[in-house]
């Protein structure tokens, strides 16, 4: 990797370490959504990105780790710790059902569908009522009284982070990864060459659901509830929007596109109640001029900068 | 590493350090009083967040935003109808406005949410439209009080009580939404009415946001009963009542509604469908009272509408709240005391005309009005009192600690008796 | 009782046709996902509400309301031409439009819920196959059923509906015979826009309107046309009877499983036949 590479990083997480110090407060706990966020970003990015399958179920995935953790939690009695790794493996569980079914289509379909099996769990979530709650959802201490500090729940959540992305930095750059690439570049090439895209794809997905299944565990930690808006579309599309806004197929625009959004969330809710329009207009406008993400956009400045 | 990384990354931090200066550090006593209103400004029920943010506001304009030599501020944020937007707004007013205490929220999820989040941080949190039972009864929060609110079983009691004595209904099919609020008032209706000797032939539970009423109402006529009692609130509301009309069965078969149901927020945009339609309520506009229809009077003149339980239930909290801080001189950072106050103090200026107070259990007890909706000469419709139930808590006529050792209504337990 | 439900089940699958149709024709012809199709009909709703309220006529309404939607549906179209070629954009751009428009609404409109008034000669209840019946959700059926006959008119027996038909097959064999592919495109969305509208007006005279109206006829509508098949109009029909059924029955019998009855077999036709029942693979 470039030195200058090396150097940004180093930056971005030496500003990430010092957050808690410079902004306390409020605005600690702000941050910690946007690792959880980025974290959701780009696993979304796995797919859409690496793969070219553009999901729109992962805020369903993610909500089913939140659920998990909660009802273990809340109505099994069970200790913080324990729950964690089973909202990841219900999460993985989801996320093997919907690749199985999605992983024969593609483009369209593939969005179409996975909105499909996104839906069906948020009725479930929300007619079940005996073991998700209902609309009430399910509230109770999700966070290990270990973390219960706001800046050491930072710590730990930026340490969670920083191990997935290193893996899924890793995951990209493998042989593996690579082939997802290739599906995406052209899908038949790579089968007239031998390999199972099919089974690709599907390992593919997995590993998107796992991460995004961990991101959905620190949100229920995070927030100590959880409801039917948690496994909602509008959670899959946020992702998804993040993803689109930082670079699509950068994997860190994850990370920049969750910041931008919570950033701008929370700034334009001060002044006006017009947010979901904003949002909206965010989507038409980076589609059209910015479709490349931010992250995406930089690296073409960049290129063009190094031509002589 | 390089200085052109270093300084962006730098500029960067100090943008966000700049978000941060957004909050300020109050001061202790003089200061202006904070109050953040929670309300659902957009979403599902954006029509009932907006009224409450109205009638909140109308008070604290009458009284010129002050209590005492203390301006009064009020800070609203929208929640969303969604409760982990509601929890964030939460944590912001909280947090980063730094609040002095929470008011507000519609949605019982909202509300839940909310209150959990108020228990862990202690802020008084105070809740007028939200009225899950348990709040009041089994899970009480000593931080969070329902000031001028109610709980969901309080209201249709009385109204089970009238049908069964005044109306001479017997048979009754239930119709609602099917989640904890109308689970509550479904099952504060049942358990009187089958307590008093009536059948609840069978329940219906509908998702909220149901479209197409048809299916219900095919069965409610296959089934025959005397009455259908409806828990519906906003657009299912709308629907059922203009539906229940379209297929013919109004004058047909008799409907009696759940407060929400007959509320101004859903017959202002009705006709005659609406009308003779029969619920309960501790509040009715057409009420002869002259402190309600001053109130009325007062409401349309601002909103060009008639007032809604979200417009006025949020205007008798803003009144009782400035009464509570006006005895303890405007020091509400003592929170215990405050609360203290919020809770010994009785409302006597209220639109219904007659003093509120809290029972023990931190909920007001009233007069409640067997409503019926009636046609204005302006030929709008409104909800008018035929009798009233005077001093209903949220028990009836059961014991508190009695009461508390059946289980919370549900789905699975509605109180129903067996005849 | 069948009776009465099977009523409801064919008159909500009218106005379910009314939306699918123009959504599966754009879908089918443009490979556009247009996921403003149900804001479309939101805002053809509100406007057919308006007009009808202000001026004491029904057809005003309609027509109002088609009006304004083609309008928007210009602006749409306008800005997809930013995006044209990459069907991933197209579906996301008109994800943003949407959440605009449902915005728009509600700043225009506020929150309350409306209903577009009926008209009096189609108030109350008739007796048919011995139930009483509301006369406007016959009305709206009847609707459905003339609008089907009239599209099958124009796909089967004029030159643009062969046009489109072609064009839903493969646009750029179409191309390269020389027609001008693009006012075909603009005749279809138009026509889409149009079908929109008139379920909107429709639509809001007896399931009303409100903030969240628009999501969830679009989430009805994706399930007519994936089960149905893109661009195929036997395919909403069928797709469309399909959903209703589900959705009336389902209310009844299964009240817990809600979305689950429409779409778990959604899903299920999806992940082995994606192209629904009567699509054709390209």
């Amino acid at each position: 990797m470039s030195r200058s590479k090396t150097s940004w990083i180093a930056a971005a997480v030496l500003a990430l370490a010092v957050v808690p110090v410079v902004l306390p407060g409020y605005l600690t706990s702000l941050a910690t959504l946007m690792l959880i966020y980025a974290l959701l970003a780009m696993s979304v990015d796995i797919l859409a990105g690496y793969a070219g399958r553009t999901p729109l179920c992962h805020g369903a995935i993610f909500g089913t780790a939140t659920y998990v953790v909660m009802y273990y939690v809340t109505s099994a009695g069970g200790n913080p710790w324990l729950a964690m790794p089973l909202g990841v493996l219900a999460a993985l569980g989801v996320a093997t059902v919907f690749a199985a079914l999605a992983v024969r289509t593609s483009g369209v379909y593939f969005l179409l569908l996975t909105l499909a099996l996104g839906m069906i769990v948020w009725g479930v979530c929300q007619r079940w009522t005996s073991v998700t709650g209902g609309e009430n959802g399910l509230r109770g201490t999700a966070r290990p009284a270990a973390l219960a500090d706001p800046q050491v729940f930072y710590y730990f959540v930026l340490a969670v982070g920083l191990a997935c992305s290193y893996v899924m930095w890793r995951f990209v750059r493998s042989p593996f990864g690579l082939s997802l690439k290739g599906i995406r570049e052209s899908e038949s090439r790579m089968r007239s060459l031998g390999y199972d895209t099919t089974r690709h794809l599907f390992v593919g997905f997995l590993f998107s659901g796992l991460m995004a299944g961990i991101s959905g565990v620190l949100y229920a930690s995070f927030n100590s509830f959880v409801s039917p808006s948690t496994v909602a579309l509008a959670q899959s599309v946020k992702g998804l929007l993040m993803v689109i806004v930082g670079g699509v197929g950068t994997l860190f625009g994850g990370v920049v596109g969750a910041a931008v959004i919570i950033v701008l969330e929370n700034v334009v809710s001060s002044f006006t109640e017009r947010w979901s329009m904003v949002l909206g207009a965010l989507f038409v406008l980076t589609m059209i001029f910015a479709p490349e993400g931010v992250v995406g956009k930089f690296r073409s400045f960049l290129a063009r900068r190094r031509k002589p | 590493m390089d200085r052109r990384s270093f300084v962006k990354s730098s500029t960067a931090l100090g943008g966000l350090a700049a978000l941060g200066s957004f909050s300020q550090v109050r001061a202790q006593g003089t200061g202006p009083i904070k109050i953040g209103l929670l309300t659902p400004l957009t979403g599902v029920v954006a029509a009932g967040g907006k009224e409450i943010a109205e009638g909140f506001g109308l008070y604290w304009d009458q009284v010129g935003k002050k209590i005492g030599n203390r301006a009064v501020e009020v800070i609203v944020e929208d929640d969303g109808s969604n409760p982990d937007i509601a929890l964030q707004k939460a944590r912001k007013l909280t947090e980063q406005t730094k609040v002095d205490f929470l008011v507000g929220d519609l949605l019982a999820n909202t509300g839940l949410a909310v209150a959990e989040y108020a228990k862990g941080v202690g802020i008084p949190y105070f809740i007028p439209v939200i009225a899950a039972d348990d709040l009041t009864q089994r899970k009480r929060i000593p931080n969070v009080i329902r000031v001028a609110g109610y709980t969901a079983s309080q209201m249709p009691r009385p109204l089970a009580d009238y049908a069964y004595k005044k109306m001479g209904l017997r048979k009754i099919v239930t119709i609602s939404q099917d989640y904890t609020f109308g689970h509550e008032q479904c099952g504060g209706f049942a358990q009187v009415f089958t307590e008093l000797g009536g059948t609840i032939v069978a329940q219906h539970w509908h998702p909220l946001n149901t479209q197409d009423f048809s299916p219900y109402i095919a069965q409610i006529q296959a089934a025959t009963p005397d009455a259908v009692f409806a828990m519906e609130t906003g657009a299912d509301a709308t629907r059922l009542i203009q539906q229940w009309s379209n297929f013919g069965l109004k004058g047909k078969i008799r409907l009696l509604g759940a407060q929400n149901a007959t509320d101004q927020s859903v017959i202002r945009t009705l006709g005659a469908e609406a009308e003779g339609i029969i619920s309960s309520a501790h509040f009715a506009e057409g009420n002869d009272s002259p402190a309600t229809q001053k109130f009325v009077a007062e409401y349309q003149a601002a909103f060009k509408k008639l007032p809604s339980i979200y417009g006025f239930s949020h205007y008798s909290a803003a009144m009782w709240l400035a009464e509570a801080i006006k005895s303890i001189n405007g020091n509400i950072e003592d929170r215990p005391k405050f609360l203290d106050a919020v809770r010994k103090t009785v409302l006597n200026g209220s639109p219904l005309g007659r003093p509120v107070r809290l029972d023990d259990y931190g909920n007001p007890v009233y007069d409640v009005f067997i409503r019926d909706v009636v046609k204005r000469p302006d030929g709008t419709f409104w909800n008018k009192p035929i009798e009233t139930y005077p001093a209903v808590s949220q028990f009836w006529t059961y014991k508190p600690e009695e009461y508390m050792k059946q289980p919370s209504y549900s789905r699975t337990f509605q109180g129903i008796k067996k005849n | 009782m069948a009776t009465l439900q099977l009523l409801n089940s064919f008159t909500l699958a009218a106005l379910l046709f009314l939306v699918a149709s123009g959504f599966t024709l754009i879908f089918g012809l443009m490979r556009i996902v247009n996921l403003a199709h149900g804001a479309m009909y939101l805002m053809g709703g509100y406007v057919a509400y308006a007009a009808a309220t202000a001026s004491g006529s029904f057809l005003a309404g309609v027509a109002a309301a088609v009006v304004a939607v083609a309008l928007l549906g210009l602006v749409t179209q306008a800005l997809l031409r930013f995006v044209k070629g990459n069907e991933l954009r197209q579906v996301l751009l008109t994800l943003g439009l949407a959440l605009i428009l449902n915005d728009a609404a509600l700043v225009i409109w506020g929150g309350d819920t409306f209903s577009v008034p009926t008209p009096p000669p189609l108030r109350g209840a008739v007796q048919v196959f011995g139930v009483l019946y509301p006369r406007y959700r016959l009305f709206v059926l009847a609707v459905g059923i003339a609008v089907l006959v009239l599209l099958w008119l124009l796909m089967n027996r004029t030159r643009l509906g062969a046009l489109i038909r072609a064009g839903v097959d493969d646009a750029e064999t179409v191309e390269a015979m020389g027609i001008n592919i693009r006012l075909v495109f603009v005749a279809t969305f138009m026509l889409g826009m149009a079908l929109a509208a008139v379920a909107g007006a429709l639509g809001g005279a007896f399931l009303s309107l409100y903030p969240t109206a628009d999501s969830e006829i679009l989430v009805y509508s994706l399930a007519v046309v994936i089960i149905g098949g893109r661009g195929s109009l036997g395919g909403a029909a069928v797709g469309s009877l399909a959903v209703a059924l589900l959705s009336t029955f389902g209310q009844v019998w299964f009240p817990e499983l809600a979305y689950f009855v429409i779409f778990g077999p959604m899903a299920l036709l999806l992940a082995f036949r994606p192209h629904g029942l009567f699509g054709r693979a390209t």
